[in-house]
């Protein structure tokens, strides 16, 4: 599905959220590709990703399927990117998240140097992306543009909530829980990395971007409810 | 997917993590409940929260306790107290929900692995829109509305009347009788999905066109609709001919997934494709 494509917000918003996907076609370059999704994915660890991940088994922070009761005093939210490469055991697609365009673009120089033969996407605003593509010497092949939501947007929440949950393009994150989130910073029980946190585990694939969490969180306790 | 009625407690976590809102606390047997209807069967619940495996009888207790002292129980929202989800075997038709809400699955009923495909994507090496083409891909339900295949039929319907023709690598097409007419097995018209995307081609001169047919069947339907416009740029990395058409059109072109033209063909002649992923 058009996964990183349509994230609510205006460009200004995109400002540290650079998504790079790796992909390959079927039946064009599929054979032998795993490892260069994990070289992708090994490449990407010298610029600092906030994120990353792939959509069988999941982004960098995941569900625990046994959690200790005492987890509620002391739960570890330390991204795990090692496990990601590891766990990468079938041809599917890789993403790395970064939080700065600086970060983006070397690494997107590195992975054209690397020549992998798979086919590379940033998903950004628009300008971040042609900016990305002019530092690494790139000439745009294709451009997927988004036009955002129509139709009944009225069952769609506040535009808060809808930066947050759109963050996870498979729809995996509740408005609700969102929604949620935002609530409890601004009452004060957690903190917005806390709230970043737990969403980020929902998101099946590693694009959600927990910096662009915690800043939308940040702002919106101080925000009139 | 079920809930068991002797682990769960209601603590009322689950009932936020439903990206559907399906899952509510029934009162009169005070045990989370999964409005069937409405569940799309995308996994959130189960894949998407921890568990701990604690003691139903206990948990029930001391949430009791708590409660007459009006103490508030605080725990973390992501997390299932009880283990108390049990997926289920489904069939035919309510396997679609999954196929089209659980990105993780492959698509089981159609034979295409998740819930869209390469778009452009992969373009570079696929050649699947050329200099003069526009590729849409029209997406019913996201974000957390849902979506019935009837709707999804609407547009499909209206499409095949305007003549053009549907990605054939898709798990929507997959599902149609006919695509000559749009038509959707009339077995799947009332289940609900969490989002499904059409894709077609046409050429850029119809652009216009088909935007304004998908806002006429957009009044029709009872969901949300994203549009995604593809297209090639040109020599020099530019596209200067879509956008100008989508702005006069009034839209605010904020964000894109561009290509940037790494990959190539690697794959030796004569030899079958291994199983590619969901596709993002």
């Amino acid at each position: 599905m058009t996964n990183t494509l349509h994230r609510y917000g205006d460009a200004e918003s995109f400002r540290d959220d650079y998504v790079v996907f790796a992909m390959c076609c079927r039946g064009k370059n599929d054979q032998g590709a795993l490892p260069k999704l994990k070289k992708f994915l090994e490449m990407a660890l010298e610029f600092k990703p906030v994120n990353l991940g792939d959509a069988r088994h999941g982004g960098a922070l995941r569900p625990c399927r046994k959690l200790n009761p005492l987890v509620h005093w002391r739960r570890d939210n330390t991204p795990d990117f090692r496990a990601v490469i590891d766990g990468l055991d079938t041809i599917t697609t890789a993403a790395a998240v970064f939080d700065n365009r600086e970060a983006a673009e070397a690494f997107l120089k590195k992975v054209r140097e690397a020549d992998l033969g798979l086919s590379i996407n940033i998903s950004t605003s628009i300008d971040g992306a042609d900016q990305c593509c002019h530092a690494a010497g790139i000439r745009r092949h294709s451009v997927g543009y988004s036009l955002g939501f129509e139709g009944k947007t009225e069952k769609l929440p506040e535009a808060d909530v809808l930066m947050l949950s759109t963050m996870c393009g498979h729809g995996m994150i509740a408005h609700s829980l969102a929604r949620k989130m935002v609530d409890w910073v601004k009452e004060g029980r957690r903190t917005p990395e806390q709230a970043a946190n737990y969403l980020t585990r929902f998101c099946s694939c590693g694009v959600f971007n927990p910096t662009r969490a915690r800043r939308i969180l940040e702002r919106a306790r101080s925000k009139r409810s | 997917m079920r809930i068991s009625a002797e682990r769960c407690v209601a603590c009322g976590n689950c009932t936020y993590v439903c990206p559907m809102g399906a899952i509510y606390i029934d009162p009169v047997i005070r045990r989370a409940t999964i409005d069937r209807d409405e569940c799309v069967e995308c996994y959130t619940c189960l894949n998407g929260m921890s568990q701990e495996h604690l003691n139903p009888t206990l948990v029930r207790a001391l949430r009791r306790l708590f409660s007459w002292f009006r103490l508030r129980f605080d725990p973390e929202p992501d997390v299932c107290p009880t283990a108390a989800f049990e997926p289920e075997e489904l069939t035919w038709p309510r396997i679609v929900r999954r196929a089209f809400s659980d990105p993780r699955v492959p698509h089981e009923s159609t034979g295409v692995e998740g819930r869209g495909t390469e778009e452009v994507k992969t373009n570079d090496v696929s050649g699947r829109i050329q200099v003069g083409e526009v590729g849409f891909t029209i997406e019913f339900g996201r974000p957390g509305v849902g979506v019935r295949f009837w709707e999804i039929q609407e547009m499909t319907r209206a499409l095949a009347r305007a003549g053009v023709h549907f990605e054939r690598r898709n798990p929507v097409t997959t599902l149609m009788k006919d695509t000559a007419t749009g038509d959707i097995r009339e077995d799947l018209l009332d289940e609900k999905i969490l989002s499904a995307i059409v894709e077609i081609k046409v050429p850029v001169e119809r652009t216009e066109e088909i935007i304004r047919l998908v806002w006429e069947i957009e009044k029709r339907i009872d969901t949300v609709v994203s549009l995604g416009v593809g297209t090639r740029c040109d020599e020099r990395g530019e596209e200067n001919v879509v956008a100008p058409i989508l702005e006069r059109l009034g839209y605010k072109l904020h964000r894109a997934k561009t290509n940037t033209g790494l990959g190539r063909v690697t794959n030796e002649p004569a030899r079958e494709p291994e199983t590619v992923g969901a596709a993002r």
